[in-house]
Parts: structure tokens; sequence; C-alpha cells
């Protein structure tokens, strides 16, 4: 819907203020219905360039999708002949606790993988940006983008081994003398999901300060000067001069960083199994396990489909913020 | 306007075709055709050349050896058959086997786990061969105990485990079991190895007040939950109540004994006698933290033998399982390794069965002994030494299914009943669940299963 809705108002605005890439459409144009059949011939072609493109989405992901689609209404081990579920699956999603508490430990995680880091990100850009001419900033930012770079799998078993009974948190703990503090962090109910969390924003800081930082780096320097001429405190500066500007950055970042938090599986699989008991379990975590573990196809294939859904109207609701046209 | 109209009918009318092209042929084809026609078999291979694909699970060191020789020996003895192996490890086959069974060119020999998640399902898709003929050609019957040839096998449709047809013979055998350090118990005054469930918390309570952590645990994997609970399990219903459990004739997982089972280990919990935050520690980690010798007991499967027969403290570690009231023998949780089965697409069923006989006979369980595993059925004149662990294992197994008191992996009960045993077993020793509820978290599964199956 919103996306209509921009491109309606574009097309208003480029009539309405004839500007040099208006113009030249206006002069290149023949009147009547010669312009007409020529726009037609070029959208023909332009279907023509999209094709290859399509092929490869269509072969690898749409018809895998509508596959899965398919799927989600059986009931079906993976080997036998399915027999037909309605919407049964999709209802579980609703009415099946472990399901629903799944969707909910994602919720959860969106403030670790998202919230959290946005905010921390635009402190730091906040804080960074004012230091110009900071030595080194492409080495900080290199470092602060590392997590970004390794491997999930080995950012899992680096954090399994910090997390565990004697690992770096514990024993940070002891050497503080809160000793009662210290616990096996992913073996514990209240604390192994906040755990996994932590991991996740300190994954995602690196890239929100990255993408923040090269978003300040954009706002022309003059407008700093004259609100700093007006008298304006640095406060006043952030919120308004960075943060506005900052919106497509921000809007990006969400994006990414709650996609995911959504998505997450790899941190689950290798550091909890989705335990203790399922106080860890995520949507993909389930979607694998129902479909290689426990030969619940079509039951994983409801639970795909509605993550899918679920991220594309977070992603839909984010580009709201996204400024309409940047130039 | 109209354009939009027209748009959306063509939209919908796509999606209506789709649609309609969905529900058309549902996925995984039509149900197998009653029982398969099966050719006459023959123990004569031919001499034609014959390449035999075959996925094991047998990756760990002691049994990759093995399986490496008798692959070999197998080759020199019949030159025109190839073995391609393909071996992966225990949870990356229960995902990938699925998938290449259902495929137009399956392997022909496969290991494949024994309940219904796996050959159930695989039976009841029937890309399994009934390998009974065979069992009468190469004597499987008389060879192997009774008890265990029932694990291997399933009714035609797949539907009821412990059925009438056999799908695999076993190369290796399992035990649950209780592994203890006899100086540990020795410093808490203990001189002799617990033998019934009351015994063995009252030993936890010594070890305890002698300042030593009485049971190693580490459960973040999740399985080893299982084997927690079926070992306690075992040791109060016996063998008989847990088969008929988990096998779906009778029986409930609120029963009494089931619950108290679950109270013992829930108890152990409450007492601090297991690893504080088990539910963190890997498994390996507890094993490895027993077997330095700072912990009493460790209940887990005899696959950790060749582990625990080079830990640093190996020379005080001994193997033990526990005796439920009116029983005379052990009874504990176990069974067999992963069936060896035909797949039903393969062409070299005679080749195959060939191939299957030599890896689990006599000769084979002797290459096993000799690397430090222990085969299905032990050798007679392969026994080794008591006093040791492996011999208190191999003597402890002997016994024990002789005597058929080897309880099946609780896990084979349902499809999804790995997944729910194992939460729920976090739960009952993290506090969370009381004995009662952990016992109707499983029986709701089990009920909702056996309503389904019908």
């Amino acid at each position: 819907m919103t996306v209509t809705a921009n491109q309606h108002e574009r097309t208003i605005d480029t009539t309405a203020r004839p500007d040099s890439r208006a113009a030249g459409a206006t002069s290149s144009g023949r009147p009547g219905r010669g312009r007409r059949s020529g726009r037609r011939k070029r959208s023909l072609v332009a279907y023509l360039y999209v094709l290859p493109a399509f092929v490869v989405f269509a072969v690898f992901l749409g018809w895998p999708f509508i596959q899965t689609v398919q799927y989600s209404f059986y009931d079906w081990d993976g080997l036998s002949p399915a027999t037909w579920a309605g919407l049964s699956n999709y209802l579980s999603v609703f009415t099946d606790s472990a399901l629903r508490g799944a969707f909910g430990h994602a919720l959860i995680l969106m403030v670790f993988y998202a919230v959290i880091p946005v905010m921390l990100g635009l402190f730091l850009t906040a804080l960074i940006s004012r230091a110009n001419a900071l030595r080194g900033m492409s080495a900080f930012r290199t470092i602060l983008f590392l997590p970004q770079v390794i491997a999930s799998v080995v950012v899992a078993t680096i954090w399994v081994s910090i997390y565990s009974q004697d690992g770096l948190v514990n024993g940070t703990l002891r050497l503080l003398g809160l000793d009662g503090l210290a616990r096996v962090w992913l073996g514990d109910y209240a604390f192994a999901l906040p755990a996994i969390g932590f991991v996740g924003t300190w994954l995602n800081i690196g890239l929100c300060l990255v993408l923040f930082l090269s978003g300040v780096g954009n706002i022309q320097p003059e407008l700093f000067e004259a609100a700093r001429l007006d008298g304006a405190s640095a406060r006043r500066e952030f919120f308004s001069i960075t943060l506005p500007a900052l919106r497509g950055q921000i809007a990006v970042a969400l994006t990414l960083t709650i996609v995911s938090a959504l998505k997450t599986f790899d941190l689950v699989y290798v550091t909890t199994g989705g335990g203790p008991g399922t106080s860890t379990t995520v949507p993909a975590y389930e979607a694998y396990n129902r479909a290689f573990n426990t030969g619940q196809v079509g039951s994983a294939a409801a639970v795909a489909i509605a993550l899918t859904v679920v991220i594309m109207v977070v992603t839909a609701l984010i580009s709201r913020i996204q400024p309409k046209d940047v130039q | 306007m109209k354009r939009h109209t027209s748009k959306v009918a063509l939209l919908a009318g796509a999606l209506t075709a789709i649609a309609l092209g969905l529900t058309a042929c549902a996925p995984g084809g039509s149900a197998p055709s009653g029982t398969q026609s099966l050719g006459p078999v023959s123990k004569d291979i031919g001499s034609g050349k014959v390449t035999l694909t075959v996925w094991d699970q047998n990756t760990d060191g002691g049994i990759d050896d093995a399986q490496k020789q008798l692959n070999a020996d197998f080759e020199k003895k019949y030159p025109n058959v190839t073995i391609k192996r393909v071996s992966r490890s225990f949870s990356d086959l229960k995902t990938t086997l699925k998938l290449a069974l259902s495929g137009d060119n399956p392997p022909d020999v496969v290991q494949a786990n024994q309940g219904y998640p796996d050959m159930g399902a695989f039976v009841k898709a029937g890309l399994l061969r009934p390998v009974d003929d065979y069992a009468d050609l190469y004597k499987w019957n008389d060879y192997y105990p009774s008890s265990l040839l029932k694990l291997n096998s399933f009714s035609a449709d797949g539907k009821k485990w412990q059925g009438d047809n056999l799908y695999g013979v076993s190369q290796t055998g399992e035990l649950v079991g209780l592994f203890y350090n006899k100086a540990v118990l020795q410093k808490a005054g203990i001189s002799s190895p617990p033998t019934t469930l009351d015994e063995l918390t009252a030993d936890m309570a010594a070890v305890k007040a002698a300042g030593s952590l009485p049971l190693s645990y580490g459960d973040v994997e999740k399985s080893p939950g299982i084997h927690l609970y079926g070992f306690a399990l075992s040791a109060v219903a016996g063998a008989q109540k847990v088969n008929d459990l988990v096998n779906g004739s009778s029986g409930s997982w609120t029963g009494a004994d089931e619950v108290k089972a679950a109270g013992v280990v829930q108890g152990w919990q409450k007492s601090g006698y297991i690893t504080p935050g088990a539910n963190g520690v890997s498994r390996d980690a507890a094993v490895a933290s027993f077997g330095k010798g700072d912990a009493a007991f460790l209940i887990t499967g005899t696959w950790y033998l060749a582990t625990l027969a080079e830990a640093p403290s190996a020379k005080d570690i001994g193997f033990t399982a526990l005796t439920p009231a009116g029983s005379d023998t052990p009874v504990t949780m176990g069974g067999e390794g992963l069936a060896w089965a035909i797949t039903s697409k393969t062409k070299n069923a005679n080749a195959a069965a060939a191939y299957i006989d030599f890896v689990t006979d006599k000769n084979a369980s002797e290459v096993l002994v000799k690397t430090g595993n222990l085969p299905t059925v032990v050798p007679a004149d392969a026994v080794p030494p008591t006093g040791t662990v492996t011999g208190d294992i191999t003597a402890n197994y002997m016994t024990i299914s002789k005597a058929n008191g080897i309880t099946p992996y609780l896990d084979y009960a349902t499809p999804t009943f790995y997944d729910t045993i194992t939460a729920a077993a976090q739960d009952l020793v993290a506090e969370k669940a009381t004995p009662q509820q952990f016992g109707q978290t499983l029986q709701d599964d089990y009920a909702a299963f056996t309503k389904k199956n019908g």
C-alpha cells in the first residue's frame, strides 16, 4: 500500500515541478497514439531484460515458496502420502503453546537484536561524530564491524564458552566477589534467552554504528556550523539535525536487525537447541526441527510461511519511516 | 479503474489455478501398493560387477576402524563388489537419510534408527525391504536374542513397532548404566556399588556428606535427559512394564511407577546430588569431569566406553545396572545400534544381505571387540577380563541381554517423543515441573499419537 502511495506522490511531484529529468522526458515524447504504442513496446522489452533474473528467482525461490505453501496445507511426515489438513497447521501456530512460545521468544529477541543496538548505535554515533579528527577511525570501524564478518557458528561457540560454568562471565563475577550471581547462563530458564539476545546485541551494534557513521558523514557540515552559531546544544543538534538526517539509515538498520532477530536459527541451534525446556525456541528452529527431526513437514511449512508473513509485514511497517524521496 | 479490476481478476484466477494444481497432487506420492513382491533370495551374489552404496553412522574412532576393516575384508571376499561408503554422525544421518531414501536412487544398505520417527516412517512409506527371508537364510533368528530382533521389527504398514516384519539387524549392543568411581565411593565409606535405586540414592547422600559430587550430569544437548529418566524408570518399573509402555501396548506415563521415577530424579536435584546448572553443562563436560574423578557416579551409555577406558581415573571406574523389585537380574535401558537395513529400491538385495551378514556375524563381532566396541552378540571366546570397565560392561550386557532385561529407548514411543521428553526432562531437573506434570506432558504426546495412529 505504502509503495503505491509513494509512487503516486512522486508522479504528481514530477509533473508539478518539471525538473531536468521531467523536462527531458517531455521533449523526447511524441504526442498522440505514436507515443502510447512506443511506451508499450518499451515496456515489453523491459520484461525481456528482467527475464533472466526472474527465472533465477522463480526456480530457486518462487517455486520452493509455492511448494512450501502447498505443504503447509497437508499433514505430511516427509515420506508417506500426505493427507489434506486444511488450515489446521496454521491454526496450531496460534493454538500450540510450543509454537506460540517460539514466536514470543522471537519478539523478545527483537528488543535485543534491533532496539538496543539501534539506540546504542545512535548514542555512540552522537559521541563519535563529535570527535571529528579521531585518528584510526577506520580501525575502530573495522573492529566494531568484525562480529558481522565472523561465521555465526564460530560466534556461537565462542559465546558458549563465555557463558559456561567457568567461563569469562562467571570468572569476572567471582573476581568481583559476586559469586551469588554466577550461574550456567545458557542453562538458566530466566537468563538463557536474554543471554542469546545479548549475543545479538553484540553482533548488530557494529553494523548499526557503521551505517550511522556513514550517514552522519553525508550531512553537510554547514548545517552543524549554522546550528552552533545559533547556539544550539549538542542535544539539540542531535535531535534536530543528526536524527532526521539518519532516518534512511535507521530504517535500513532496523530492517536488517529485526529480520535477523526473527530468523535467528544458528545461534539457538549451536548454543541451546531450544532449551532449557523450551525457553529459547524460535520459529526458524521449530521449522527446521519439525521438518527434519520430528517428521511434521506440514506444520514446519506453516511455521515458515507464518514467519515469512511476519517478516514482510514488519519490513513494510519499517519502510514507513524511510524518507519518501532520497536524492 | 477497469484495468485495475481486470488485474485483480487475473491475479485471483492465477491463484485459483495454483491452488487447484496444488490440491490436485498431494505431496508424498501414492501409498505403497500392499505387500512388496520379493524375488527369490540366495547367498550367491553372482559374479557381475556390483556397487553397494552403504550409509552408516560409524564415525567414532573405534567403530570407524572396525567398519573400514570389515569393508576391506568384504571386498576381498567378493572381488566383484565395490563398497561405496557414506559415513555420517548420528544426528546428520537422522536428518539426511529421509531425503536420500525418498530419492529415485537411494543407497542399497542404510543404518536406520529404531522406533516410529525413523524406521517406522520408512516402513510406512515402503522404503525398506523386509528381511525375514534373509533371516531364515542366514539364521539370524538363532544368532540374535529375540528381544533384540523385536526392536528392529515393524508391522508392514509401519504403524505398529515390534510387529511381524524384520527390517534389519544390528552390529553393536548398547546399555545405559551406572558408571561409578571406586575411589570416590571408598572415601565415602562405600565398599560395593549400589544394586537398587534406593541404595543408589542412599550412596549419593553418603558421597555428598563426604564432600564429593554424587552425580556428574550435563544436559545441554537435551538427549541425556532420556538416559537419566529411562535408567531410573527401568530400575523402578522393570522390563516388561517399560517395554509395554514404549511400544504402546499398555500403561500410562502418569502411572505410579512413572511418576515415582521422575520424583527420584527430581529428589536428587533437590538434595544437591547433581552437577549444579546441569541444563547448561554439556554431556562431554560431564563425562570428562567424571573421568577425572570429580564425581562418584555417571549415568550414560556404553558408547562412552572408549572415552572412559582412557580417562585419567580409568582404573577406578566400574560399571553396573540396577535391579528392580521382583527381578533377579538388573534391568536398564539400551538395546542395539542402528539396524542395518536393505532399501526396497535396491537392485542388489542378495549382495546387500550378504554384506549385512558379513558386518554383523561372529567374525565381525571379534573385530568389534578388538577395536574396543561392544558387539550385539558377544563371542564366547572374546570376553574381555573382569575388573576393568570394559569387562564390567561386557559382563552386564551379556547377563541383561540374555535375561531380556533391556528396555527400549523411551523416545521410540512416538514420532515427536524425543522433543517432548528431552524438554520435559530439563523442566524436571530444573524443578520447573513436578513429577506429576512431567508425566502428564509425556502422556499428552503419547495419547495424541495413539489416537492418530488408531
